[in-house]
């Protein structure tokens, strides 16, 4: 099957045109040496048929969340996701358009854009919204670049509780960079500010804390900014947007650059990908912001409109000089996000973000409840714990799967020193009853 | 059909639809006992002021963006000849089978066993793309084309390190034809930039490359065909003076739509590439993304690739972090896999035979609408083009009508435009790349409304300079966006 629409009378009048009289002459200029001699070796062409039913094979292969109870979190979250988002992202008005390049045809990714930029300054209290970054991890490299762009500094202090990969993502583009990567502590989940004080310097670009971090435990982010500031470092804070409905924003709280992952936002798990990165900052960074930003103007008879603005940063323009590489980014996640908050509005992100917080504090009391399990820190949290269990996690975890229960995330997989512990993740789709199985089914196996 | 849709009204933003109190989400009862915030969370934890997110019911959420939607142009609306962009058809089936559950709701830390599919999936999809660029073995983890460039320097850079030769080789070599992109990723990745001018017929000026070469390059960076859309005749003599000084050679693939299953990158001498999933492999560019920008590498390079690898070990496909030599992640997880699911999708639709035709005719059609339009346009190359080609505007600029001005009045006459001022060695310039899924009469209306533009340039300057005319808005104000920049909503002062 392809999609190729010509006959062959096309071809050989479009041939005639030309003036050829084979398609093999429009090739005549590459290299017989090199030229493939013979048929790629690639399984055979299939009808729609064929490939429905090869690829849904494919996918009977793959058990998913909805035929297990899911407490896993680690980054990526079993959030709901409304109708309405997957109906407007399948329009092809907005899946099959490239970068509105062309604003006068492009006003409605433009606006939806620049309706997403509005949505993440709020959520966040900071001041400009980027279009969107590839994922969580390469927003907060980008930020540490950006960082050090505007301190003309090298060195790069992130906490141990930030998310493993995207630590292993920052630490893969700042060496490359040659910027240095030093990291915090952290003590009972949490990020130990006073190493921070100690390691933070005049040489410091910025400081990166996650909030809630890793372990779900609630940063006193506010401290941590203070400690950066201190040495005129900046302070970038990556947060969960579900939990900005009731957490405090990282304008509250004194951040310079919000940077995350919103997958949680509407966007499937998707076996980790496409997710949407963020990034919003303080006006007086937005030229050394990287990515696209669309901007609000008028046209030529005063009628408002959207437009990409402040390209001169961007590398079509400014080449190698440019605030980063980025080009195409995510923008059909962007919608996807715009859609959900939409649809959640003022009253629903803080429902949404309260139900989570509640039904993650009554799983962690529950499990509290089983001899020899307990919640392993004391900080605040939001919709994730780690647990200590009398078993390993891992045996654990396969224990859970017999009863049709993706039970978390055993922390030795990332901290070895924790290797006794389970991270678990409780949204708003979990009910009291499957969190009630979760306790029965934990209990039988410790 | 003059523009899209033909509404005119300004369109209130969905901030300034909302009403206090209205509201479009449900959620179930909460069935535990509720958590007073400020009895879980101290003070310092709790957000002090509301998000003010919009407030609106449904079915005015799904009227506002429908009504957006009707303010956008896609594939599906019309004719999108962006040049290096291979705005081809994306096939409704790639669509719907990336959005089955089994791809979907799954999550990337599922115990391997569990998701075998997916992994089958990555597997496969990656020796399809070494074995159409003539690699040895890929990463599907960049997320688009110039995160792939990114990752594809990097492992350029530790194999350089590898040998001892990382302090030495500092600069990496770009053609002035090249993507911005190319430039931005080599600086991004810690290297010097080095131009070098193109020749008279478009390609690598093999004596500027003589130049330039020496000890302390780590890599050429190269699209070809070329983003004049012309095929660089020395590939091999560009990759031989690179080799012989201990340089590699980065195929960028964001052209590959011109060459597949005729001529692979691998067998040109490139040593690493990247793919642009959504141009070649049709998965649809999303308004902006999301894409995939796998990369496929040559063997002595397989080290360096980013962790995880998706290996096959007997009958089971695993996620193999060990990799000492490994650059790092350059992502979290595994890469855009959704995306990977329509590329997959099409090349397994297509085949060999159907991926080789699909260069054969995004070729000719673009000879084609070359051949017809050289007559109204000043071809600066005048030879065979590839899957692209690049007309410029002088003629047009005599009477005072820019390339801004013509991509404008396509708009008008219901086309999208080709890309424009780029690449930069050639002043006024129109990229124009058909793509292998339009039809003859498509191509011959496209045509035609080209010769008509370039009639009107004559007859009647102005009509061009200020189009477009029939848009829902008319051209916009760039300039004064750009220096006095409004990026957000703020409700009006009370």
């Amino acid at each position: 099957m392809d999609y190729v629409p010509h006959t062959n009378e096309d071809r050989s009048e479009m041939l005639k045109a030309i003036g050829i009289s084979g398609i093999e002459e429009l090739f005549s200029d590459i290299p017989s040496e090199v030229k493939l001699d013979r048929k790629l070796d690639l399984p055979p062409p299939m009808s729609e048929l064929e490939l429905r039913k090869h690829l849904s094979e494919l996918a009977g292969k793959n058990t998913t969340t909805d035929d297990m109870v899911s407490f896993l979190g680690a980054g990526v979250y079993d959030h709901y996701v409304p109708s309405v988002v997957k109906h407007i992202i399948s329009r092809s008005e907005f899946y099959t358009a490239y970068t509105p390049y062309q604003a006068e045809v492009s006003q409605g990714m433009l606006q939806s854009i620049f309706e997403y930029q509005t949505l993440m300054c709020e959520l966040t209290g900071l001041d400009i919204s980027n279009a969107s970054l590839y994922d969580g991890a390469t927003a907060i490299a980008e930020a540490a670049t950006m960082s050090s762009r505007l301190t003309r500094r090298q060195e790069i202090i992130i906490s141990q509780a930030v998310h493993p990969e995207y630590r292993s993502t920052l630490k893969t583009y700042a060496y490359n960079l040659g910027l240095e990567v030093k990291e915090v502590p952290f003590t009972d989940g949490s990020t130990d500010i006073e190493a921070i004080k100690e390691l933070v310097s005049d040489k410091t670009a910025c400081v990166i804390l996650q909030n809630p971090n890793f372990f779900g435990c609630i940063e006193n982010m506010a401290l941590a900014a203070e400690a950066a500031h201190e040495k005129k470092a900046l302070f970038v804070a990556c947060v969960d947007p579900i939990s900005l409905g009731i957490l405090a924003a990282p304008g509250e709280y004194g951040a310079d650059i919000a940077v995350g992952e919103a997958q949680g936002l509407g966007i499937p798990m998707g076996f980790g990908g496409p997710h949407l990165g963020f990034m919003t900052c303080r006006q007086q960074y937005i030229r050394q912001m990287p990515g696209r930003v669309v901007g609000e103007t008028r046209d030529n008879q005063g009628r408002r409109g959207y437009i990409l603005t402040l390209q001169a940063r961007e590398q079509h323009i400014r080449r190698e000089r440019a605030t980063s590489n980025i080009c195409s980014n995510q923008a059909l996640c962007a919608l996807a996000a715009t859609v959900y908050l939409s649809w959640l509005g003022k009253q629903g992100i803080k429902e949404v973000a309260e139900q989570c917080m509640a039904k993650a504090h009554y799983a962690c009391e529950e499990l509290s409840k089983i001899p020899g399990v307990e919640r392993m820190h004391r900080a605040p949290f939001f919709k994730e714990f780690a647990i200590r269990t009398p078993v390993n996690p891992e045996t654990l975890s396969k224990g859970l799967l017999e009863s049709n229960i993706l039970g978390g995330l055993p922390l030795g997989r990332f901290y070895p020193e924790l290797s006794d512990s389970l991270l678990i993740a409780v949204t708003e789709k979990r009910t009291k009853e499957e969190i009630d199985g979760l306790c029965r089914a934990l209990e039988g196996l410790v | 059909m003059p523009g899209i849709g033909g509404i005119s009204m300004s369109m209130p933003l969905i901030f300034e639809k909302s009403r206090p109190g209205r509201k479009a989400y449900s959620l179930p009862e909460l069935d535990v006992p509720k958590k007073e915030t400020s009895d879980s969370l101290p003070e310092w934890a709790r957000r002090k002021q509301d998000p003010s997110l919009p407030e609106i019911s449904e079915v005015d959420l799904i009227r506002h963006f429908t009504e957006l939607s009707r303010r956008n142009f896609g594939v599906d609306q019309g004719f999108y000849p962006l040049g290096s962009c291979t705005m081809k058809y994306n096939p409704k089936i790639n669509e719907d089978v990336a959005a089955l559950p089994g791809f979907n709701n799954i999550h990337p830390y599922q115990p391997e066993e569990l998701v075998q599919g997916a992994l089958e999936l990555m597997y496969e999809f990656g020796r399809d793309l070494c074995e159409i660029s003539g690699m040895h073995e890929a990463s599907l983890q960049p997320a688009a084309g110039a995160h792939g460039e990114l990752t594809g320097l990097m492992i350029i850079k530790a194999y350089h390190e590898s040998r001892g030769e990382g302090e030495k080789r500092t600069k990496v070599i770009v053609p002035d034809s090249a993507h911005g992109t190319n430039p931005a990723s080599a600086a991004f990745c810690g290297y010097r930039v080095v131009e070098v001018k193109s020749d008279e017929r478009g390609g690598v000026d093999l004596d500027s490359l003589r130049e330039v070469i020496s000890d302390d390059v780590a890599a050429l960076m190269l699209t070809n065909p070329n983003t004049l859309g012309l095929f660089d005749e020395n590939a091999v003599e560009i990759a031989e003076i690179v080799h012989n000084a201990g340089g590699l050679l980065y195929y960028d693939g964001a052209n590959m739509n011109a060459i597949v299953g005729i001529v692979r990158p691998g067998d040109m001498g490139f040593d690493v590439l990247h793919y642009n999933v959504h141009k070649t492999f049709s998965a649809p560019h999303g308004g902006g993304g999301p894409g995939c920008g796998a990369i496929a590498v040559k063997e002595f390079l397989a080290p360096f690739l980013p962790v995880p690898v998706v290996e096959k070990q007997g009958d089971r496909y695993v996620l193999n972090y060990n990799r000492p030599q490994s650059i790092g992640m350059v992502k979290g997880f595994y890469g855009n896999f959704n995306v990977m699911v329509k590329g997959f999708a099409y090349i397994r639709s297509l085949g060999a035979e159907g991926l080789r035709k699909v260069a054969e005719t995004a070729v000719l059609n673009a000879n084609y609408v070359m051949t017809k339009l050289k007559e109204y346009y000043n071809l600066p190359y005048d030879r065979f083009c590839k899957h692209e080609f690049v007309i410029d505007s002088s003629r047009q600029v005599k009477h005072g009508v820019h390339t801004g001005d013509i991509a404008k009045a396509l708009l008008d006459l219901a086309f999208h435009a080709p890309t424009i001022y780029f690449p930069l060695i050639v002043r006024e310039a129109m990229m124009i790349e058909p793509t292998e899924t339009e039809s003859k009469e498509t191509l011959d209306a496209f045509i035609e409304a080209m010769i008509k533009i370039a009639e009107l340039a004559e007859t009647s300057p102005e009509t061009l300079q200020t189009a477009p005319h029939h848009t829902v808005v008319g051209r916009l104000d760039d300039v004064t966006a750009a220096r006095k920049p409004i990026p957000r909503w703020t409700p009006p002062e009370e």
